[in-house]
């Protein structure tokens, strides 16, 4: 395990916890080709917990954790207390009509940029992977 | 935490605006809401109607960022005016191509293109 921390649903403190993350990916030698797509899922992963899953409520937590599968896929689990919900009720915001709509479009970017997505049952827990290159 | 420090470069010739982005990544919640602010600006304080967005410096962005792009254009087209883009680099132009932007922003490859757009 790279990273296991809960933080309260608050932006100053998940941007707080986005750069510890990043600080362990730089450390850990993920090459420079693959941190911004990282840094973009994380971002949009730990967006969606706080603002739409706890819906901003600081009493309500984030729990992220981050691994190092096979010394070369990085693995985030993101879970919120949030209810859950179905990725797939999303309006897809590719469709002609949502295009104008300015928002929906955080798990079309890390579904494009990520190797995998996935959420659990209840929908309140995000697991992204991307295979990397890591210099020893 | 972000600061109200410009994080728009801007430069006005004939009639044409180009705001340059400063930021290489605008992903941070506080730095989109400061540069979307300043981009809004541009319409509603100095009225301005030609605007060319320099994203040159620009590395990444995120979904939040786009929001603000698209409510950008919204204003823009509302006061009559006209909105494109330049300088995407292709990690970039990769996430308006997935998210179908493409069709929605006038898009060029660079400043001087842009420019004769108008």
């Amino acid at each position: 395990m790279l990273f296991s921390q809960s933080f309260s649903s608050d932006l100053h403190e998940s941007a707080s916890v986005q750069q510890q993350i990043m600080d362990i990916w730089l450390k850990n030698g993920v090459s420079d080709g693959d941190l911004p797509d990282l840094q973009l899922a994380l971002e949009e992963g730990l967006a969606n917990a706080v603002k739409h899953g706890n819906q901003l409520n600081p009493a309500k937590q984030v729990k992220v954790e981050c691994q190092l599968v096979d010394d070369c896929m990085i693995r985030v689990t993101i879970e919120d207390e949030g209810p859950g919900f179905n990725p797939e009720e999303v309006p897809d915001p590719t469709d002609f009509e949502n295009l104008d709509k300015p928002s929906g479009r955080g798990i079309v970017l890390m579904r494009a940029f990520m190797d995998e997505v996935l959420y659990n049952d209840r929908g309140n827990q995000l697991t992204f992977c991307k295979r990397c290159s890591i210099n020893a | 935490m972000a600061s109200d420090a410009t994080r728009l470069d801007v430069q006005t010739n004939d009639g044409v605006t180009v705001a340059r982005f400063i930021d290489n990544r605008i992903l941070d919640e506080a730095v989109i809401q400061v540069v979307g602010d300043q981009m809004y600006r541009l319409v509603d304080d100095h009225g301005l109607k030609k605007i060319v967005l320099d994203f040159q410096s620009v590395e990444h962005l995120s979904s939040a960022a786009l929001g603000k792009l698209i409510n950008m254009k919204k204003k823009v087209d509302a006061s009559g005016g006209q909105l494109s883009m330049c300088n995407l680099r292709p990690d970039l132009l990769k996430i308006f191509k997935v998210t179908k932007l493409t069709k929605v922003f006038d898009i060029h490859k660079n400043v001087e293109k842009a420019l004769k757009a108008f």
